[in-house]
């Protein structure tokens, strides 16, 4: 099996590498000048240039990705089976005490998310050939992507923290390229400068995690620092003349580097900028798989947060929050991208808040079934933004049914499982989710409890809504957008399908193993739970309202939908002029952006003024190299005055210099 | 009448050389002005010269003052020759548009 798993990790950077040094310009041009484009016009998406290179790096990258992909899901089953493997590749780094390899960790986790990562990565890889198929620069495109996947599999099969940091850093870097893809576009660029920013912040305390770990346990590996974790509960240390206990200052610091990368609250502005990049990024990266990477963090450190309750309590209040706080904003939006961008971010809050309670495996198989239909509903936006002519605003589209039935079936079909229809994905998943938080049974889990039942009325509205407004009702568009409307070509069409498929079946096909009665055997030592936790079994003894309430929101949010976008669509407008400052604050996102730019990047932009201005453009450059040499200037141009060019002065000097030297003589004999 | 001694003759001679000397300094007309204030300083040099070989009795000094003479001659010659290609150059003498070594 090792050579599998290294087959699988290390298919992907091979794809990259190849694709992304031989098969662009890197080298074609070595030694010589590129020639210079004829008209270099700043097209929106490069569209309207024919991609005229080599195919093969986009066919490379592809194949071994699904090649890749069905390795994983053969490991998959044979992981599931009750194996755990653990490869080592190398020998990393050995500094004092420090002494970490590198290794490969494959158990349940792992392997739920390596099928997660390498299926959706492989579908995006497919659906990329025809979405990207007219972009000049598509084999940087596609070796972005299998780096991504590279960083993404190298975070997952972590043995130890650092490694763990290592892919956690990799996939930042491979969203912050694919962000600014289109690197022509000032948004772009501004985009994934900030998403690297945020994530910034999360990863210090992520490293400050890290660091804390090493100084308590002496290591960082996962074997050693679980099996020391018990002695630790309960002892603290003191700072700065507090005392402070261990393990919830570090799990906290942990969830800070998990907050950054999953865009909950308070750090969540970047991800729905991140939607300036090419929309199978959007469904690869922003939806599907890191942005899951937070979440994967807290299910494998469960042996830590099971013993800091206190932190524990801080993931379910932050999860809960921004599952509601992203519903909100997400019932406004005009822009198709970012409705479900913060749909990602309200159902990353529901996986937060399925951590905090204890929960891990049912958060873990919302991850699993939210990558499948919530890539699906990026592709299939997708799909519609590429019929549409680059077109985002939903209030521009309409009446897009008739021409785009197959994208209407597929995009139907990840609405049914985002919202929780029964039977689908989301049914399983999410409701568990819903009714783990109930179960909980503390004040602020039934708190949590309630904010999601009505994140999840929110979902179900914006969802519909989001389907009204682009396919139903009548057609906004101009008349040649619509006249240039099209279905997707097969190569497109094919992931949606098997997207489609696992949105519908996934949940079905793995909730016994995930959640039900097979869970323990299932995840087998892959995650903790203390031996008071029996969230799962308290879980499936929640009352019958409790159980109907999401269905009960997800028809109620139907309704509602459909009365405001199908039977009377004046009514939106009404409404949201009689709540104006209500409908003004949510459209602009709880005024976040402006907050952040007040709190944060105006002083910053301030210091960095001041520093750049002050210290070293005056203090610095001042005293030194400038100051230096402008007084060199002074003395010399009062030198060059002494030269008049007149004749008669250097006749002058000369006499007088006779004159001395002849006195001098005089006086001196 | 009293015969002129080797005062007289020195002091015509140092009157002569400070005229000559205020002649470049002061003057600001043209360089034509300054080549004649030379020439001045040259006779006051010779009217040393010739004063001490008649108190010294050595008649050296006059010899060299005939030296001078010559030297003095072929050097107006050459400074006007000068003088006219500058002209036709700088279509100007003045003194006041000689500064090209300014710095």
């Amino acid at each position: 099996m090792n050579s599998v798993f290294l087959a699988i990790v290390f298919l992907p950077l091979i794809g990259a590498v190849v694709a992304g040094l031989l098969g662009t310009a890197v080298f074609k041009y070595a030694g010589s000048a590129p020639p210079q484009p004829a008209h270099d016009d700043d097209e929106e998406h490069g569209h309207h240039h024919e991609y005229d290179g080599p195919r093969w790096p986009m066919l490379l990258t592809t194949g071994l990705l699904i090649v890749s992909a069905l390795l994983s899901w053969y490991a998959f089953f044979d992981v599931t089976g009750g194996h755990a493997y653990k490869v080592l590749v190398a020998d990393w780094l050995t500094s004092g005490r420090l002494s970490v390899s590198w290794a490969l960790r494959v158990d349940t986790l792992t392997a739920v998310m390596l099928v997660v990562v390498t299926t959706v990565s492989a579908l995006v890889h497919v659906y990329s050939l025809g979405y990207m198929s007219h972009d000049p620069h598509q084999p940087r495109f596609f070796a972005y992507l299998s780096l991504f996947t590279f960083a993404m599999l190298m975070l997952v099969t972590s043995d130890n923290l650092l490694q763990m940091f290592f892919g956690w850093e990799g996939v930042g870097l491979a969203s912050y390229l694919l962000i600014g893809f289109w690197y022509k576009r000032d948004s772009a660029n501004a985009a994934a400068i900030k998403a690297f920013v945020v994530n910034r912040v999360g990863d210090f305390g992520f490293s400050l995690g890290i660091f804390a770990t090493f100084a308590v346990f002496g290591s960082i590996g996962f074997d050693a620092i679980f099996a020391a974790a018990p002695e630790m509960a309960g002892k603290s240390f003191a700072f700065l003349g507090g005392q402070y206990d261990i393990m919830t200052v570090i799990c906290l610091l942990l969830f800070m580097g998990a907050m950054g990368k999953s865009a909950q609250f308070l750090l969540h502005t970047w991800l729905p900028d991140a939607m300036e990049g090419p929309t199978p990024v959007s469904a690869l990266i922003h939806a599907a798989t890191m942005v899951t990477a937070g979440v994967f963090l807290v299910a494998r450190m469960s042996p830590f947060y099971e013993l800091a309750p206190l932190a524990q309590q801080v993931v379910v209040a932050i999860g809960a929050i921004t599952a509601f706080f992203a519903a909100t904003v997400g019932l406004v939006q005009r822009d198709i991208k970012r409705v479900i961008a913060y749909s990602t971010c309200s159902q990353l809050g529901y996986m937060f808040v399925a951590m905090g309670v204890g929960a891990y495996g049912v958060g873990i198989f919302h991850l699993f079934t939210h990558a499948f239909f919530k890539a699906l509903l990026f592709l299939g936006a997708g799909s519609v933004i590429h019929a549409m002519s680059d077109e985002q605003d939903m209030f521009r589209m309409g009446g897009l049914f008739p021409y785009l039935k197959k994208t209407w079936a597929m995009m139907l079909i990840g609405t049914l499982a985002l919202t929780g229809f029964p039977l689908t994905a989301g049914y399983f998943s999410k409701d568990a989710i819903i009714e783990a938080a109930f179960a909980a049974h503390s004040p602020l889990a039934t708190a949590a409890f309630w904010m999601l039942v009505v994140a999840a009325l929110f979902t179900s509205f914006y969802s519909w809504r989001l389907m009204f407004l682009t396919f139903h009702g009548k057609p906004r568009a101009s008349r040649e957008t619509m006249a240039r409307v099209h279905d997707s070509p097969p190569v497109m069409l094919v992931p949606l399908y098997v997207l489609a498929a696992g949105a519908l079946g996934a949940g079905y096909l793995f909730a016994g193993s995930f959640i039900g009665h097979d869970e323990a055997v299932f995840w087998g030592q892959a995650i903790y739970r203390g031996e008071h936790n029996e969230i799962i079994h308290h879980m499936h003894q929640v009352p019958a309202w409790v159980k109907y309430s999401p269905f009960v929101m997800m028809v109620t949010g139907f309704l509602v939908a459909a009365l405001f976008y199908l039977a009377a669509p004046s009514l939106p407008e009404k409404l949201a002029n009689a709540l104006r400052p209500l409908y003004l604050f949510l459209y602009n996102k709880w005024y976040f952006d402006e907050l952040y730019d007040r709190l944060f990047v105006r002083p910053a932009f301030w210091l960095g003024r001041l520093l750049w201005k002050g210290g070293d453009g005056r203090i610095i450059d001042g005293l030194g190299p400038d100051g230096v040499s402008a007084r060199v200037v002074d003395v010399s141009a009062l030198a060059s005055r002494l030269q008049s060019g007149f004749v008669h002065h250097y006749a002058f000097a000369m006499l007088l210099g006779v004159a001395a030297l002849v006195t001098y003589l005089m006086m001196g004999s | 009448m009293m015969a002129a001694g080797l005062e007289q003759y020195l002091t015509v001679a140092a009157i002569l050389f400070t005229i000559g000397i205020f002649g470049i300094l002061v003057n600001r007309k043209n360089v034509i002005v300054i080549l004649m204030s030379v020439e001045l300083m040259l006779l006051a040099v010779n009217i040393n010269l010739v004063a001490f070989s008649a108190h010294l009795d050595d008649l050296m000094g006059q010899v060299f003052s005939m030296l001078v003479l010559t030297v003095a001659a072929a050097e107006a010659a050459i400074g006007l020759a000068i003088l006219v290609s500058f002209y036709r150059n700088r279509k100007s003498i003045a003194i006041d548009d000689i500064d090209r070594l300014k710095g």
